[in-house]
């Protein structure tokens, strides 16, 4: 059942005229005649988790947003998307900028927000035109700017462009970026809750959490809370790329396992040229990578689903995380020692440089991974890796830190024998790629 | 007072203020139990966080919620709670972390000791003397910038920087306008003006002061002695800058006046002048007034006997630490050593032991 993409098909469905004869701000009519506190608690029963990554609980969220007295309140919709692999966000902006419009409306009628901003990616250029376009057509309908379709309410939303750095869509450093500074991020707490936006309370939510909200109103949260499996309610969209016949956006029911969503038509439609399946990064760059062995089955045995629970189930010694929704797929061609060198140029690249394991840990580990890839690595220089990842995780200031270690982390210790066989065969290593080992695929899948 | 909690930190209690900081209550314990602080400054508003050599375990969160944190935290940024247990020197883990900030803060740092003019007064030396290991796992090249001159009294030293952004706030906290800031991120992140602009503010030779590494010195005082060598003498006059205390340190050597600072604390920070405010002192008191005639002497400083200023046997010490208590109750941890500058760095090697010579050395002892 899709909750989001429903529509997206639809010729037009960038539009006002064919998004409002599709149902389109429906949640709006009907969230105007609720009481801003009802709102929350439609969200709180839905059970819906941020889409951001850290996949912390929405309606909670909201409902820890501080409210004194004549101070003014916001809501920032994070469209940074930055992490490599995650690219759901821009379709929904792109194809469907009137859902995102709709679900901010409703939320920032819920938290109080007069004015709501949109941050959104500097490389994703074009995008803010499209928003700009959606905002401009909503208001001459009515749905912004002042008393809202006559209920007193006021709102306006704003799209602010960022400069182009990932470590931007960390919520705080998006707020510092937001008030025209350099995008550092905070020492916590204060929490944006009391203290964010212009140091006014403020509710940092994803892009597809705020589109969520939509069918949330629409179906309410009871409903919507019965889709899914656990803790994991309604419906996730995962953007597949990697070797994979049809790489794309998908939204995907909870109860869906891993193995379908690579292999089946409907979804990733298999790996291209036959090849076999090696590792996956389950959920955007920062989580930890998994073999074949632990990505379909968990040690326990259990087939895995694509949910919360069950891509963290073995936590990260045997386990990873659904993350962002960056599903990242490698075949057996790919070798674990270069993908995870790139992955530390990139948090090398990236790393604000405020603290020092991130600042100089993170090149420290890009240099180390690079010498090993290019013949030059010694033995101990694994165990180094190991110890550096151990000492950023954990002691930094934004969660960058440890979105740089996770990944070296999981990469030695699941492949550990990659690593080993790169300095022990340098030269080899130039010419070949080490290739499946013992943590092929299970089921020894030839795909077509 | 009613507002006063408990906090106990390595197994000694003490009562507090609400709203004191973790790393101010290890202060007022003193001696080792107060975390090593490379970026934190109490005089500036907003500093800290940053280098992450204060971590602390908290082990109970407050008497209400005694669960742990889960995280080791910034003890300089992080608030007491009643009830608050907490490890500094205690805690294998904060031991771990605090080796591998000191090795990270090391890492693109060039260990030119031997020719830096911070040498005996830096606290990286120092954080590395008590916190790192001999020799460097990094065999990498180091980030490598040119010095850069900042207007006429100040040299940058990018390669030494280690981005503690204190004399960012320094800059926006006591000076009109602020000509310099951070360029870039991450790693190759750097303290610049512009267009190598000059700082040429009344209070911007603060800098100096504020910078725990020799990223920032004086340029009226490069290369013409070595810190240890200089006897600090404090020493005021009446300027006529309203803003300025006018309360100094003067460094000498014989009659000859080599440098001018602002006085410090024994944490290091610029101390409070005798009005109560920071004794920040302007450009004229440190960068023109170099000679006696134009000071009033108060008398030597008296000097942290750790210090490396204090080989040469200074009168009393301005730590409040009850040492021999504190080694009962740290399980046998030794306090620091006092670090002997002629062990470790590579030129000023006399034959002389500095504990042998009669009063404040003076570089004529080493002829
Ligand atoms: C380095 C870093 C980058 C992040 N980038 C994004 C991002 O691009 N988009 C996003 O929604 N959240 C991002 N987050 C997570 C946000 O900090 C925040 O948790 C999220 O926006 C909350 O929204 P949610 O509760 O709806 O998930 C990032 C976090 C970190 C530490
Ligand atoms: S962890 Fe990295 S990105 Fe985050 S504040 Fe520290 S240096 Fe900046
Ligand atoms: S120049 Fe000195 S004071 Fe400024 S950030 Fe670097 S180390 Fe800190
Ligand atoms: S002194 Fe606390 S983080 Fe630097």
């Amino acid at each position: 059942m899709k909750l989001l993409l429903e529509n997206a098909h639809i010729e037009g469905i960038r539009y006002y005229e064919a998004y409002r004869k599709h149902g389109g701000y429906r949640s709006v009519e009907k969230a105007l005649k609720m009481t801003p506190d009802e709102i929350v608690e439609e969200v709180k029963k839905s059970g819906l988790r941020g889409r951001g990554g850290a996949g912390f609980p929405t309606g909670m969220k909201w409902s820890f947003l501080a409210k004194p007295e004549g101070v003014p309140r916001h809501l920032v919709c994070n469209a940074d998307e930055s992490e490599p692999g995650t690219f759901k966000d821009r379709y929904l902006m792109e194809f469907l900028p009137h859902l995102l419009i709709e679900g901010l409306i409703v939320s920032s009628f819920a938290l109080g927000s007069n004015a709501t901003y949109i941050y959104i990616r500097g490389e994703y250029a074009w995008i803010p035109d499209i928003l700009e376009q959606a905002i401009a057509e909503a208001k001459n309908n009515g749905w912004l700017g002042k008393n809202i379709q006559n209920s007193g309410f006021d709102c306006e939303i704003y799209v602010q462009r960022g400069g182009g750095a990932y470590i931007c869509g960390e919520e705080t450093a998006l707020i510092e970026s937001l008030e025209g500074k350099r995008g550092n991020p905070r020492i916590k707490p204060p929490f944006p809750a009391v203290q964010g936006l212009w140091m006014r309370p403020t509710v940092v939510n994803n892009v597809e959490t705020l589109a969520a909200v939509v069918p949330i109103i629409n179906m309410g949260g009871e409903e919507y809370g019965k889709l899914g499996v656990g803790r994991s309610t309604g419906t996730k969209l995962m953007s597949a790329c990697g070797n994979l016949n049809k790489p794309g956006v998908y939204e995907i029911p909870f109860d869906l396992t891993v193995e379908e969503f690579i292999f089946s038509d409907e979804y990733c439609g298999g790996i291209p040229n036959g090849k076999r399946l090696k590792a996956c990064i389950p959920g955007g760059s920062s989580v930890p990578i998994l073999p074949a062995n632990l990505l379909l089955k968990d040690a326990k045995g259990n087939t895995r689903q694509m949910n919360y629970e069950s891509l963290a189930e073995g936590g990260f010694a045997t386990g990873s995380m659904l993350g962002s929704g960056g599903f990242i797929v490698l075949d057996e061609d790919q070798c674990v020692v270069r993908h995870t060198m790139s992955l530390a140029r990139f948090y090398n690249h990236e790393s604000c440089g405020q603290c020092s394991p991130c600042r100089e840990g993170t090149g420290w580990m890009y240099k180390i991974l690079k010498s090993i890839e290019y013949g030059k690595g010694r033995m101990e220089d694994i165990d180094l890796l190991w110890d550096i990842q151990r000492r950023i995780e954990g002691n930094t200031i934004c969660p960058l830190g440890d979105a740089a270690a996770w990944p070296v982390a999981a990469a030695i210790r699941h492949f550990r024998d990659e690593f080993e066989w790169h300095v022990l065969h340098p030269e080899e290593a130039q010419t070949r790629n080490y290739g499946l080992a013992h943590y092929a695929d299970p089921r020894e899948v030839v795909a077509g | 007072m009613a507002d006063n909690i408990k906090v106990t930190i390595d197994n000694i209690t003490i009562e507090v203020p609400m709203g004191t900081t973790i790393l101010e209550a290890a202060r007022k314990i003193g001696g080792d139990v107060a975390p090593p602080t490379m970026c934190y400054y109490s005089k500036l508003k907003g500093s800290g966080g940053k280098c992450r050599t204060c971590l602390v375990e908290v082990s109970k969160g407050s008497e209400k919620d005694p669960r742990p944190m889960p995280k080791l935290v910034a003890s300089c940024r992080t608030g007491v709670m009643d009830g608050m247990e907490v490890k500094s020197m205690t805690s294998e883990k904060v031991i771990d972390a605090r080796k591998g900030v000191t090795e990270f803060l090391l890492l693109n740092h060039p260990l030119d000791c031997p020719v830096c003019d911070q040498a005996g007064e830096c606290d990286l030396q120092n954080l590395g003397y008590d916190h790192g290991n001999a020799g460097t796992r990094y065999d990498y090249d180091r980030r490598a910038f040119e010095p850069e001159d900042i207007g006429p009294y100040i040299q940058l030293h990018m390669n030494r920087c280690i981005m503690c952004f204190r004399c960012v706030f320094t800059a926006d906290q006591l000076t009109d306008t602020r000509e310099h800031g951070i360029l870039d991120r991450g790693d190759h992140a750097r303290i610049s003006t512009c267009i190598s602009k000059a700082l040429d503010n009344d209070f911007i030779g603060n800098v100096i002061d504020v910078c725990p590494v020799g990223a920032l010195t004086d340029k009226t005082f490069r290369f013409k002695n070595r810190v240890w060598f200089t006897k600090p003498v404090d020493a005021h006059r009446n300027c006529s800058n309203p803003k300025c205390c006018g309360e100094v340190r003067l460094w000498m050597r014989g009659e000859e006046v080599f440098r001018v600072t602002a006085r410090k604390d024994e944490w290091g920070e610029v101390a409070n002048a005798s009005n109560g405010e920071t004794g920040w002192i302007c450009n004229e008191c440190r960068f023109e007034k170099k000679e006696t005639k134009d000071w009033v002497i108060e008398g030597p400083t008296k000097v942290n006997r750790h210090s490396v200023i204090a080989q040469g046997h200074y009168a009393g010490k301005v730590g409040t630490a009850k040492q021999p208590v504190l080694i009962d109750k740290v399980i046998g941890k030794a306090p620091k050593l006092t670090l002997d500058i002629h062990d470790v760095s590579g030129v000023n090697k006399p034959s002389y032991h500095l504990d042998q010579i009669e009063g404040p050395a003076h570089s004529d002892d080493f002829k």
